[in-house]
């Protein structure tokens, strides 16, 4: 097995954790965390085909994946906040009742 | 089995299982560290896959700030909403 | 949605394992995929290294960012900067007033007095080299961006103190601005004169990290400091 095609599994593997960390836990910050899981799946698939014509690396890729991780960070900070915000204004009544 | 190889199942292996464990525990400040050393070992993956420029900015944002974000959220939720006077103390348990 | 996990508020048994099941079909068809599909098609980088010498910098990684797919990045600087407006109304104005003395541990505050001046260092340090060697705008801003909330964390100043508004929009505004100008000299939007384009990514890379680096921290400043709840700022408050 190649060190791409293992890397490729490996980011596979790390997007269906993500997804199934998305679909069953109920609290909304680990649900966050879990799409931050799935997006580093996607970055390490990237970055295995990237990796696959070695020696010579293809840059496009890994540009890719440095954007994203930057919007990734700031996706996840704005989720974080609507939720923060969202909870501020909820009462214990409503947040049961959401739930 | 050569050392390379070696090197690439243990970060393989332990970036499957932090990610498991972090999604899977039932409690949130574990599951945050858990994430946040999964930032770590993913950091190590990128150098290894030759993706330096990757590397430098996983570690900086994935390690580190998404870390900071997420523990202040943490903090946040850990407190009774609403008006912020009936603020609970440190022994409230949401 | 927001109370620690406990066992009875996971879903059933049933449901999990039905969700299981469908994950690990669909990741067993993704690398299945990936096995079948053998070697991609060949990459860019001969495409990337044959028009390296005209990008105006060596490392190919910011010459794809900064050069050959500046669009992608621009409107990357884009993204961040609605993100940061869309959370503009939780910033809070002025810094919360600390009613209960905040114990700053003596070892805390020296350790970053030390260590903040070298981040900084090193964050315009990676912006200089990302023209050379791995390193760049995103890097640097986001190793600032670290070094802000380290400084925060340790009681040194409140993030609201900080003049937010120019230092979000100075990277939007400085790209656009070079963007729209070497447009009127070249003809093409985006398209750098070969001689100049050194000097010019590197002053989009300055405006970039200082954007990126207010970006992070304003996002952390609100979740770190929240403002009160109520109205939003900017709000009109019912006269009481």
């Amino acid at each position: 097995m190649t060190q791409d095609l293992f890397y490729s599994i490996c980011g596979i593997a790390l997007f269906g954790i993500g997804l199934y960390g998305l679909l069953i836990p109920p609290h909304i910050l680990q649900k966050i965390l879990a799409v931050n899981v799935m997006g580093t799946g996607v970055f390490m698939v990237l970055i295995a085909t990237a990796q696959s014509r070695a020696p010579a690396i293809d840059p496009v890729p890994h540009a890719m994946v440095l954007t994203g991780i930057v919007v990734a960070v700031a996706g996840t900070a704005l989720a974080l906040s609507l939720v923060c915000r969202i909870y501020a204004l909820s009462d214990d009544t409503e947040q049961d009742a959401g739930r | 089995m050569p050392i390379d190889m070696t090197i690439d199942f243990t970060l393989g292996a332990g970036v499957l299982v932090l990610a498991w464990l972090s999604l899977s525990t039932t409690n949130l400040f574990k599951a945050i560290v858990l994430f946040i050393s999964l930032g770590l070992l993913v950091t190590i993956t990128w150098a290894r896959l030759g993706a330096v420029d990757v590397a430098i900015a996983e570690a900086a944002i994935g390690a580190g700030l998404t870390g900071a974000l997420l523990l202040a959220a943490w903090r946040r939720l850990r407190t009774v909403p609403g008006n912020t006077r009936r603020k609970a103390g440190d022994n409230h348990v949401s | 949605m927001f109370r620690e996990l406990n066992s009875n508020a996971a879903p059933p048994a049933g449901l999990r394992i039905v969700c299981a099941l469908a994950i690990v079909g669909l990741t067993l068809a993704l690398i299945a995929a990936v096995v079948v599909s053998g070697p991609a098609a060949p990459g860019l980088q001969a495409a990337v290294a044959a028009a390296l010498p005209h990008s105006g910098v060596e490392n190919p990684v910011t010459a794809v960012l900064l050069n050959f797919r500046s669009y992608d990045t621009l409107l990357e600087i884009a993204v961040l900067f609605v993100v940061a407006v869309a959370t503009l109304p939780l910033r809070r104005a002025v810094a919360p007033q600390r009613t209960e003395a905040v114990a700053v541990e003596p070892v805390l505050a020296a350790l970053v007095k030390l260590l903040v001046p070298l981040v900084v260092l090193t964050g315009g340090y990676l912006l200089w080299v990302g023209a050379y060697a791995p390193g760049g705008a995103f890097q640097a801003g986001a190793l600032l961006a670290g070094a802000g909330v380290l400084l925060s964390l340790a009681g040194g100043f409140s993030l609201a103190a900080l003049p937010a508004r120019p230092l979000l929009v100075v990277g939007l505004v400085v790209f656009t601005a070079v963007a729209a100008a070497v447009g009127a000299i070249t003809g093409a939007f985006l398209q750098y004169p070969v001689a100049a384009a050194g000097v010019l990514i590197l002053v989009i890379e300055a405006a970039a990290t200082v954007s990126i680096a207010a970006t992070l921290l304003l996002l952390y400043g609100n979740l770190a400091e929240p403002v009160p709840s109520g109205p939003l700022a900017g709000t009109k408050e019912p006269a009481s």
